[in-house]
Formats: structure tokens, sequence, C-alpha cells
């Protein structure tokens, strides 16, 4: 096979001219033409915003570009401080994580365990399971509210098929409506999760289960004495992963509720959101989104720090 | 526990699991198959009494999804080709060659991993308005380009760096130069991973919302999700439409997912397991 490869790279031996070009210099050509497409379109589509950003979060920003924007130093972090709606903001968004993060990891390895060493349907379950992760956002936050509607199916199964309450208006008290955007939070990501633990759980070498039992283990301990602790490394990063993920939650609350009613349900995003292209205040929403960058860097740093041993993960 | 009784209890919860999984589903394309009358109707019916496409009718024509759908295929492909061949040739650059800023351009790619996308929002917003790029496709495909540059990357260089360099280097002797190792041997042999970053970049750009929602204000530059959010948010009532575009929406997703399904796997594992 390899030998076949060769043969067929001889024929593809460049012009004659080419062969007088010094080795170095195709070198350095060619570093110049990999490279610099795509640190061009890096250099001007990211560093560049990330650094005007910056600035704009320093600046009291004028949209009118005949109105200087005036420099107001740490005025807009020293605002988002004394903003009672950036603290419930933030405190929705730590609360979206906090709760679906540990939701989205339980249910997958519960899943995922279950998939494990059953024969029959895997593709099938693995694919269902999956089906909420490859949805668009919108798609899935306007199904939600559908479902959860005053007269929706949920009210429905909850009233008139199991009998457990009166309908339930979701959407008009912030803890419901915070209630049904984590529901689908933890509904749209069990499946990403439960693919990656399920790969993860194959690498698992069937010998020592079977050690395990005839040392006397039942499925009980096996579970917390092996698969847990050889997951360990894949959980550290689906954890990193997820409560990025769980910090950035947006289109769900913009789409359910729009940070409505008065703002009880506003995410960090969803508010910077609305200062930026609602209220057209730049320089405090830019300030908003460097304050939930810096969160998560540093909140992803400690993780990794902390919870990783070196050379278990990528990144 | 005896092992009949263990395997049958696993079936009943996974079962139980594609209900809930299912169902909004199921429950999403009878609406859809309904007239507009029954979208309410109470008790709900997961199986519509006189199914009709009515609705996918007016939404690909009246509605425009028609129109939607062509600017999201248009945006999603030419970014996903353009990603895969930009990202391609700088991860091969960082897997094959030294050179000045290389380390240091490699930390900023990594760096990029980690900050939300929306960080950017505004100063993006002025850069295209600056730039004339607001209200173009173009706009989104540079963006969704430089989005998916570090990841795509990243599973690159680590695919790049097994290839074996002999093949490389018999080309070099025979005056052979990068671009044709590059374009004859390295991308022929990458396919497998070359498929997998295109995938994902292509569901990537074909769902993305936020960076569309901000950059396009005109009618007929929209793409899908920005159409269906539009659309529900002016109609909240119409819901069998909604879910009928919706439907439109979802599915090239569904079968490009269920064509291309080991893939999906590969790319999701490679990320957890380097």
């Amino acid at each position: 096979m390899k030998r076949g490869w060769k043969v067929a790279a001889r024929g593809l031996s460049s012009p004659f001219v080419f062969k007088f070009i010094s080795p170095s210099a195709k070198k350095k050509w060619a570093v110049f033409f990999f490279v610099f497409p795509g640190i061009a379109l890096f250099l001007l589509f990211w560093v560049y915003p990330i650094v005007k950003g910056f600035q704009i979060s320093f600046y009291k920003w004028s949209i009118n570009p005949n109105l200087p924007s005036i420099f107001i130093g740490l005025a807009n972090y020293q605002r988002a401080l004394r903003d009672p709606v950036f603290w419930l903001a933030l405190r929705n968004t730590v609360l979206y994580m906090a709760i679906t993060v540990p939701g989205q990891i339980i249910c997958a390895l519960i899943v995922a365990v279950l998939l494990d060493r059953i024969k029959l349907g895997r593709v099938f379950f693995r694919t269902v399971y999956y089906l909420p992760v490859i949805t668009s956002w919108v798609i899935v936050s306007v199904l939600f509210r559908y479902l959860f509607a005053e007269k929706g199916l949920i009210n429905y199964l909850l009233t008139d098929l199991l009998h457990l309450m009166p309908p339930i208006p979701w959407f008009t008290k912030p803890g419901t409506a915070l209630t049904v955007i984590m529901l689908l939070g933890i509904w749209k990501g069990i499946g990403w999760s439960m693919v990656i633990f399920l790969a993860a759980l194959q690498t698992i070498p069937n010998e020592l289960y079977e050690a395990a039992r005839i040392d006397g283990a039942n499925a009980w301990h096996e579970f917390w004495r092996i698969t847990l602790p050889l997951l360990r490394p894949t959980m550290v990063f689906v954890l990193v992963m997820l409560v990025i993920g769980g910090f950035n939650v947006f289109i769900s609350v913009q789409l359910i509720t729009g940070g409505g009613p008065l703002n009880q349900t506003e995410v960090i995003l969803s508010y910077m959101y609305k200062n930026a292209f609602s209220f057209l205040d730049f320089g405090y929403a830019a300030s908003l989104s460097y304050l939930l960058a810096t969160l998560i860097f540093v909140i992803t740093l400690l993780q990794l720090k902390f919870l990783r041993k070196p050379t278990e993960m990528y990144y | 526990m005896k092992p009949m009784v263990w395997t049958a209890l696993k079936y009943v919860l996974l079962f139980l699991g594609v209900v809930i999984m299912a169902t909004p589903f199921v429950y999403m394309l009878s609406t859809s198959l309904k007239g507009p009358v029954y979208t309410f109707e109470y008790p709900p019916r997961l199986i519509p009494k006189e199914p009709t496409l009515s609705n996918f009718v007016e939404a690909w024509s009246t509605q425009n999804f028609g129109l939607y759908f062509r600017n999201s295929l248009i945006v999603a492909i030419t970014a996903t080709l353009l990603s895969a061949l930009l990202s391609a040739m700088l991860a091969y650059a960082f897997a094959r060659f030294d050179f000045k800023g290389k380390e240091f351009f490699f930390y900023v790619l990594l760096v990029a991993l980690m900050i939300p996308g929306m960080t950017l929002l505004i100063p993006q917003f002025l850069l295209a308005k600056t730039l004339g790029l607001r209200n173009s496709l173009w706009g989104l495909i540079l963006m969704y380009v430089t989005n998916n540059l570090s990841l795509n990357t990243f599973l690159l260089r680590g695919f790049f760096e097994q290839l074996p360099r002999d093949l490389e280097e018999s080309v070099l002797i025979d005056g052979g130069w990068y671009f044709t190792i590059f374009f004859r041997i390295v991308l022929p042999l990458s396919k497998p991973a070359l498929a997998t970053v295109s995938i994902f970049t292509f569901l990537f750009c074909w769902d993305e919302y936020i960076w569309a929602t901000v950059a396009i204000d005109e009618v007929s530059k929209r793409t899908l999700p920005v159409a269906i959010a539009t659309f529900y948010t002016a109609h909240r009532t119409q819901w069998g439409l909604i879910f009928a575009a919706s439907l439109i929406a979802f599915t090239p997703v569904l079968i490009t997912y269920i064509a291309l399904q080991k893939y999906f796997i590969k790319g999701l594992t490679a990320g957890a397991f380097k």
C-alpha cells in the first residue's frame, strides 16, 4: 500500500525550473502560503474585535459617527456592580449552570451505562438520544414554548392524564419560566455527554469487571470502584465544556421569555444583548460581556488546574 | 438480580428515555401536519385527524422559507468548504513547519477556544458595518470560517501529525513543492478527518442564530434560524406554520446526521481522548 503511494507521488514532481529554487526558500514561501490566509482572517475577525471590544468597554460609546465617544475609565464596570439587574442576571446564569450541568452529567451517565453492554438497538437509542443535540437552539426553544403553553402537552399530562396538579401558567412567573429553560438545557444536552461517556466506557477492558466479579463485587460496586474512577478524565472534559456552555446560555432565554417578566429571567448574555441592541449602550454591554468572559476564563483555568492530571487531556 | 431481569429493566428505562427525547419531535411533526384550526386542540392529539401538507406549502412559498433555505445553503456550504481548506492549511503548517510566532499563534488559538463568541459580538458588529459586510451573506460566511478556525485547526493538526512523512519527503526530493504535497497527498489521505471537520462546521453554520440576527436586517438575506425566530415572534399563534418551517430547517440536519453518523462520533470523541 505504502509503496503504491510512493510510486504515485513520483509522478507529482514539479516543472523543471522549480528544481533550481533552494529548499529553504521553498520552505519560506510554503509557510507564508499555508499560514497567511487563516491567520489573516483570524487577526481581522477575532483578535482585532477582542481588543476593540475591550477598548469599547471603557467608553461611553457613541453609535453616531458624528458624536465622539467619551473615555470614562472603569465606570461601565462599576455601573455593572451596582446594577441590580446585572446581579439578578448573574444569579440566574449561575443557577442555570449549577442545575443543568449536574443534570446533564447524571442523566447522560445513566443512559451511557445502560447502553454500554446491550447489543440490540444500540445505534437506535444513541441516534434518538442525540437528536436534540443536532437540532438548532431556535427550533427547540420555540418547541418548548409550545410544549409548556397553557393548553400544551405538558399541562395536559400533569392535569388530565396524571391528575397531579392544576395547569401551570409556566411563563408568567420567573421561577417556573426558568424551570422550563433549565429543563430544555438538560434535555438538549444529554445526548452530547452520553456519546462521549459511551465512547469512554468502551475503552474500559472487560477483564476488570470479570476480575471484580470473581472477587464477589456486584454491579453497584463495579460502578463506583471501576467505572467511575476510570471515567475521571472524560468526566473532567465534559464538566469543563458544559460549564462553559452553561455560562453561555442565551438563545433559549431570548426566545422563551426574552428575559421577562420584568427582567426576572434575564441571564448575562440576554442582558448584554438587550443593552447593546435594544438600548444601544455598546459601552456598558461590552463591559458585561468582558465580565462574563473573564469569569468563564478563570473558572475554566481553575477547573483544569485542580481537576486534571497532566497528560490527561488535550484542552 | 438475574441477568434476564436486569436486561429487561435496562430496555424499559431506555425506552422511557426515548419517549422523553422523541415526544417533542413527534408533537412538532403532528402540529405541522394539522390545519391552522387544530393547533391548540385540547386534549392534544399526537396523530392529526386530517393530516395536510398545507403548512409546508405555505411556509415554503408564501412565507419565503424557500428563499431562506437557499440562503442558509449558500452560507453553510461556502463557509464549510472555505473553513476546511483554511484550517487544513493552517493545521498543516503547525504540524510540519517551524516558523516565527508559531508558539504564540498556537496559544492564541487555544485561548480563542475558551472565550465565548458573544464577547466579540459588539466589535464584530461594528467591524462588519465598517467593512460593508452587514446584510451580506459574505459577512456571515467570513465570520463562520473564523469562528470555526481554531477548533478545526486543532483537530486537523492532530490528524496530520500521524501521517507518514517519508512519502512527502520523496516528493520534495523529486523537486516537488509543498503545495503539491498538500493538495495531492495530504488532503486525499485526510478525507475522514476532513469529513468530520466539515460536518461539524456545516451544522454550526446551518444552525447559527446570534451573529446572523445581528448582521442581517434585510428580509431577503435571512437565514433559516433568523427567519424562524422572526416569524415566531411576529405570529405567535400560527404554530402549524412555525413548525413546518422548523421541520424544513431540520430535515437536512437529520439526513446529514443519519447518513454520516460515524463521523459525528469520531469528531466528538477526538476532543475528549487526545
